[in-house]
């Protein structure tokens, strides 16, 4: 009879040890991050893990929506310029201390230190004084932000910017714990050592091995929380990183190998996701030196030459859109401009381009000798030949096809001189347009071609003073079709994100930024 | 025998100052720093961190002041990992490659010993030249191309074990890694030790052996063994060191925290003093395991004396 019951009783106890079971999620995280201290990472690696290791004021959900996060509500004030964030009195660093406003002063004020030498300190210009302290002008104690108690906080910006709130999901706006910080210094941010407010805390970091994270148990919303431990594995190679996907060692993959792109679809096609990312893959012209500089009609002439449907149906082939905008689709509220010729058929587009090459003094007999720079990789090779092919056959153009090694390519990129025409791709920092139209701005970093329009750069800077955001945009739209006219770069097409995810995770859900923090995925139980 | 020890040790040191010069000159040669990324740091930022890491000196001076610190035992801090110094960054992945290599090397010399012996004594028959066939195709399978096959075959189709990954060094990890490092030098020793083997075979002393009537077993074993090793042992030592460090591509593919990986990472990202730090450690470590085979010869040659 006792053995009866114990019998009827296996099945019940066995559930309640898998409904107990610990949910482990293992993820591919492509290179290994430089490190985990919120102000100095860089990469979308570092970012990656940086989201569940540490919450910032706003969050995202699942969808890529703005969601409170160690704020519970703000205020903003009709000028837009002032921010007064209330903070969750329940919030926690891992180690139990309560967050507070100061963390967050801390926090920020650390982050456009110079002596953090954060590359990233850029992120946080909207706030008042902060790019003249990034710059060493001004003490850190003049930054715009302040506590005006423990979980009242406040933030005063040089401008209204609308796109403020979607700033501080990056992680140079994390606070970091002060107490941590001060005794161990730089290298707070190791385990053993490293104190966060996220749901995760770190648990391990083995370089080049992984990052292990455990739940912190004194997160606000631990309750809500499934996973109780994750790992994060850098694996530079997205071949070796799908068999460890196809040997069950990861469940969500960070990368796709093309090359195996149609063996995926049609084997692992359920497990596939691929989604509109907030990204462009674009050419960049050197307008500073010949053959680009003061030829706007030979630049438009390769532009029209471009056939990007082939290019995005036959060449990169999973799923990408053809680009005829510089902004990427998808920012809500936001139109992007076009190219003028992006609804004409390509025979159309072929015969203006050979009319244009014509008058800039080319012709088959005297063609268009160029160099063509990309960065070494399968992937950009596959997309250099095929446009060569394209300039060749609509127009003789000569190309020669040049590939260098990363920093190499960006180190002739910056200077200008040897480079003639360049492969390069932005991904957005922020949900909106701004980060796509800034980096062609005259003073911008990432200006590589060298694009200085007045006309362009007065738009934008009346953009960022701009309160109305549908006047603002309208004024961003205006720059776009001013630039996409000058042809500082051709657009080629929109990325999209790729993984690999295990059926047994679910949580998952396709978003623009493609940022997907643990605490939202689980482990279906069987 | 002390003396001789002094002498190569004293005489290794010119050979790593050049190793390291060189080294230090022609990656500052390279374009771009450990700072660049595509978008161009505000030039107080770059200025900042120049200044942190001394990339503002002079490189004399930069030169100078690396080399002071080595006399010091301090590699620097790594550009790249911020948390990390080069010695820790070491300290952690060189047992790493260590157990890897020493791993590889054990099975290699157990398993090429016996087969080249075996080929020797059945030299021009079947066996003999099987082993030998199966060793040539060793030596010219590229590690990169083996490592891959082993994983698609153990890891995603039978999987029976992982296809990458460290572990903290648990054997079911260790396996694939282990055997695509090892195959090549099976190959390599099968092919010395059947070399000499036959030349030692053909030899008085063995005539001698044989004439005295011992079996053949002790023949081999007693009077043969030790002699054919010689080759054998001469190219351990840069097998040795060709495995540990030769684990870059091995260790890139299985995802192993090993040194290897840090030098390539290292030298892809301009991390000076990472790359730096392996190549004066690996330079240490081949100059020392050298020295250890020489010695080691010395032991199994009564022939050979050092002064």
């Amino acid at each position: 009879m006792r053995r009866l019951l114990l019998l009827l009783l296996l099945p019940i106890l066995s559930l309640q040890v898998a409904a107990g079971a610990e949910q482990v999620l293992r993820r591919g995280n492509g290179a290994e991050v430089q490190t985990l201290d919120p102000h100095r990472a860089e990469g979308v690696p570092a970012s990656n893990i940086l989201r569940d290791l540490y919450e910032g004021l706003v969050i995202e959900a699942p969808d890529g929506r703005l969601v409170p996060g160690a704020a519970d509500r703000w205020e903003i004030d009709e000028d837009g310029r002032v921010y007064r964030f209330h903070l969750r009195e329940t919030a926690r660093w891992s180690n139990g201390d309560p967050v507070t406003a100061r963390d967050f002063v801390y926090g920020l004020r650390r982050s456009v230190d110079p002596a953090t030498g954060s590359k990233y300190a850029q992120v946080l210009a909207p706030i008042l004084n902060a790019e003249a302290i990034v710059a060493g002008e001004l003490p850190v104690e003049e930054l715009g932000v302040k506590a005006l108690d423990d979980h009242l906080l406040e933030i005063t910006l040089k401008a209204p910017t609308p796109y403020f709130l979607g700033l501080l999901t990056h992680s140079s706006t994390y606070p970091v714990h002060r107490p941590s910080v001060e005794q161990y210094g730089e290298r707070f941010s190791r385990p053993g050592r490293l104190v966060s407010n996220g749901a995760y805390r770190l648990a391990e970091w083995v370089v080049q091995s992984h990052v292990k994270l455990v739940r912190n148990r004194h997160y606000w919303n631990d309750a809500a929380t499934r996973i109780d431990t994750v790992y994060y594995y850098p694996i530079e190679d997205s071949s070796a990183e799908l068999k460890r996907y196809r040997a069950g060692e990861i469940d969500i993959t960070e990368a796709i190998p093309l090359q195996q792109f149609r063996w995926i679809r049609s084997n692992l096609g359920d497990e596939l996701k691929v989604a509109p990312y907030l990204g462009t893959y674009y050419y960049g012209f050197n307008l500073t030196r010949p053959p680009f500089r003061d030829a706007p009609k030979l630049r438009r002439a390769l532009s029209l030459a471009v056939n990007r449907e082939i290019l995005v149906e036959k060449i990169t082939a999973m799923g990408e859109k053809p680009l005829y905008s510089w902004v990427p689709e998808g920012i809500p509220g936001y139109e992007p401009a076009r190219l003028d010729y992006a609804d004409w058929p390509h025979s159309k587009r072929v015969a203006e381009a050979r009319r244009l090459y014509a008058e800039a003094g080319y012709s088959r007999a005297r063609p268009l000798t160029v160099e063509l720079r990309y960065n070494t990789s399968e992937n950009h090779r596959k997309v250099a030949i095929a446009i060569a092919a394209m300039w060749k056959q609509a127009l003789g153009v000569k190309v020669r096809l040049v590939n260098e090694e990363w920093k190499v390519f960006l180190e002739n990129r910056k200077q200008k001189r040897v480079t003639q025409l360049f492969r390069a791709g932005w991904i957005g920092d922020y949900n909106d347009p701004y980060t796509f139209l800034e980096i062609l701005h005259s003073r911008h970093g990432l200006n590589d071609e060298g694009y200085a329009n007045p006309e362009y750069d007065a738009l934008l800077d009346r953009a960022s003073v701009e309160t109305d955001p549908e006047k603002r945009f309208a004024l961003l739209r205006r720059a776009e079709a001013i630039a996409l006219a000058d042809h500082p770069v051709i657009p080629l097409f929109g990325y999209v994100s790729k993984h690999l995810v295990n059926p047994r995770v679910g949580g998952w859900v396709d978003n623009i930024l493609d940022h997907h923090y643990t605490k939202d995925l689980y482990i279906r139980e069987h | 025998m002390l003396r001789y020890s002094l002498k190569r040790l004293v005489g290794a040191i010119p050979t790593l100052l050049i190793l390291l010069t060189l080294a230090f000159f022609m990656m500052r040669l390279a374009p771009g720093g450990p700072f660049d990324s595509e978008k161009s740091l505000p030039p107080e930022i770059q200025a900042n961190l120049d200044r942190k890491y001394h990339l503002d000196e002079p490189l004399l001076q930069q030169y100078g002041r690396y080399l002071w610190d080595l006399l010091h035992g301090d590699l620097g801090p790594s550009f790249q990992y911020r948390d990390y110094t080069v010695n820790e960054l070491i300290a952690s992945g060189f047992p790493v490659s260590l157990r890897l290599g020493l791993a590889s090397i054990a099975i290699a010399l157990v398993v090429g010993v016996a087969l080249g012996t075996l080929a020797a004594l059945r030299q021009n028959r079947p066996a003999d030249h099987g082993i030998m066939t199966l060793a040539m195709t060793g030596i010219s399978i590229p590690n990169f191309v083996l490592a891959p096959l082993l994983i698609l075959l153990f890891a995603v189709h039978l999987g029976w074990l992982p296809a990458g990954g460290w572990n903290d060094g648990q054997w079911r990890n260790l396996v694939l890694p282990v055997i695509a490092l090892a195959l090549p030098q099976v190959a390599y020793i099968a092919r010395l030790m059947r070399g000499s083997m036959i030349e030692v075979l053909r030899g008085n002393a063995i005539r001698t052996a044989r004439a005295k009537g011992l079996p053949e077993r002790t023949v081999i074993l007693r009077h043969a063994l030790k002699p054919a090793l010689l080759p054998v042992v001469s190219f351990l030592g840069p097998a040795t060191a060709a495995v540990i460090t030769g684990s870059v591509v091995i260790e890139q593919i299985f995802g192993i925290p090993g040194l290897g990986r840090h030098f390539v990472q290292g030298a892809l990202n301009r991390d000076y003093t990472l790359v730096m730090g392996v190549v004066v450690f690996y330079g240490a470590l081949i100059v020392l395991l050298n020295f250890v085979v020489d010695l080691l010869y010395a032991a199994l040659d009564p022939r050979v004396r050092y002064r």
